[in-house]
């Protein structure tokens, strides 16, 4: 405080003691009045001098009253237990309100993890149908394509029958001479052994010359079990035989699944 | 002086602390009520709500907001408004929201009765009219200081140090 004496003739005191200060004001003197004791003593001057003021506005000395009082006093409940009475109660109140808040909050953090797990699922189906669905368009783009292959003017349908190794099986061979294409439908033909391979062979009969045009390769993998290989040869018959794992140089004749023979236009 | 230890001792519920509380407030708590209310037996009655209330909220009194003396002084005041403001009050009263300190020597019946009004003639001689106005507005019917300026005319900074003035005389004359 620079100047004391300039606080003390501002009458902030004086108003300090009616209480007609506002709340910021009153903190203040509070804490300034903690500092100086001078200006403590000046507060409790003006205090005595207001408190003989209203005094002597007293109509006599109530003190007779205090008899009355003190009965009254005595007949309320004991003030100190009732206070910490409710101070318990609102503390019991207040742990139970924690508690149940805590339950909630745990209740809300399980219904959301629950939530989100759902919602992981629920995009891992989408995520998937959109696969499917698009495994779907490609599927129905290549049989559309097969089928306009099959249509095609120019194709040429040779029935492959089952030989002495495996008189079941049974193949077809759609031949487009002017693409160079075949399509083999081995719809009829059972997967290979493991580690063996179906290979397609164009055939001349005269001598006998037998030329890969392909194999069917991830026989498992194709649903349809259509296979497209190139053939530009002037194919007499086809024929195909099972191999080792990516194919013979020359067919294993024992082991010929299918044969059939181009119609002679 | 403000009795600390005493305070603290009746926040504890000690009735003899009360006693002493009661000992040393009481007369100018009264003052305060019968100045307001002007009616020996409601300011009675009142005076007894008052110190009832004080012995109940004692604990919620913190000392950061202010003097024992100013928390003991709000009560009364708002309990002396309150009464005024009642049924009971209206229904045996003449208006008086008007008067001030003064009124209660001046009235008839007081004069009569009432020893200790001389004494309040002796303060009430003394000051001059400004300062019975300042004290009444600020201290016995506890407006604030930007009310009793507003209700005055005059500067905030005016209103203060006139007060001071006036309580400085008061002062001297306690001495």
């Amino acid at each position: 405080m620079e100047n004391i004496q300039e606080y003390l003739e501002s009458g902030i005191l004086e108003l300090y003691v009616y209480g007609a200060l506002p709340e910021a004001e009153r903190e203040e003197v509070t804490r300034v009045l903690r500092e100086y004791p001078e200006l403590r003593q000046e507060v409790e001057q003006i205090e005595e001098a207001l408190q003989e003021l209203s005094g002597a506005a007293a109509p006599y000395d109530p003190q007779d009253v205090l008899i009355s009082l003190k009965k009254k006093i005595r007949q309320r409940p004991e003030r100190t237990p009732e206070f910490s009475k409710k101070k318990n109660i609102s503390a019991i109140l207040g742990w139970a309100a924690s508690i149940i808040l805590l339950i909630g909050l745990f209740m809300m953090y399980d219904a959301n993890t629950e939530l989100n797990e759902r919602l992981t699922e629920m995009e891992q189906e989408q995520a998937d149908l959109e696969t499917q669905i698009v495994e779907a368009r490609e599927d129905s783009e290549k049989t559309e394509q097969l089928l306009r292959a099959l249509r095609s003017r120019n194709i040429e349908k040779i029935p492959l029958q089952g030989q002495d190794f495996a008189p079941e099986a049974y193949a077809t061979a759609y031949w487009n001479k002017a693409q160079n294409i075949t399509y083999i439908d081995a719809q009829d033909l059972p997967a290979p052994p493991p580690g063996m391979v179906y290979q397609v062979w164009s055939l001349k009969l005269d001598p006998l010359t037998p030329s890969s045009i392909g194999l069917l390769e991830d026989f498992e993998g194709n649903s349809k079990r259509i296979f497209i290989v190139d053939n530009s040869y002037d194919s007499e018959a086809f024929g195909i035989t099972l191999e080792p794992a990516g194919g013979s140089e020359t067919p294993t004749l024992e082991k010929l699944m299918v044969l059939g023979t181009v119609t002679i236009t | 002086m403000q009795q600390d230890f005493l305070i603290n001792q009746l926040q504890e519920g000690n009735e003899k602390a009360f006693e002493k509380i009661y000992q040393l407030y009481s007369k100018s708590i009264f003052g305060v009520i019968f100045t307001i209310l002007k009616d020996e037996e409601l300011a009675e009655e009142v005076l007894q709500d008052v110190f009832l209330k004080v012995w109940e909220k004692a604990p919620t009194y913190e000392a950061s907001k202010g003097r024992f003396f100013t928390w003991i002084l709000n009560i009364a005041r708002n309990a002396s408004i309150d009464q005024l403001r009642s049924k009971t009050y209206k229904d045996r009263q003449k208006n008086v929201e008007d008067e001030t300190f003064v009124d209660v020597i001046e009235s008839p019946h007081q004069l009569t009765d009432s020893t200790e009004a001389i004494g309040l003639q002796k303060y009430i001689k003394l000051l001059e009219p400004l300062c019975r106005s300042i004290i009444d507005l600020l201290f016995f019917k506890g407006y604030t200081q930007q009310e009793s300026a507003k209700v005055l005319e005059m500067p905030l900074g005016t209103l203060k140090t006139r007060n001071r003035m006036c309580i400085k005389k008061l002062r001297a004359s306690i001495r």
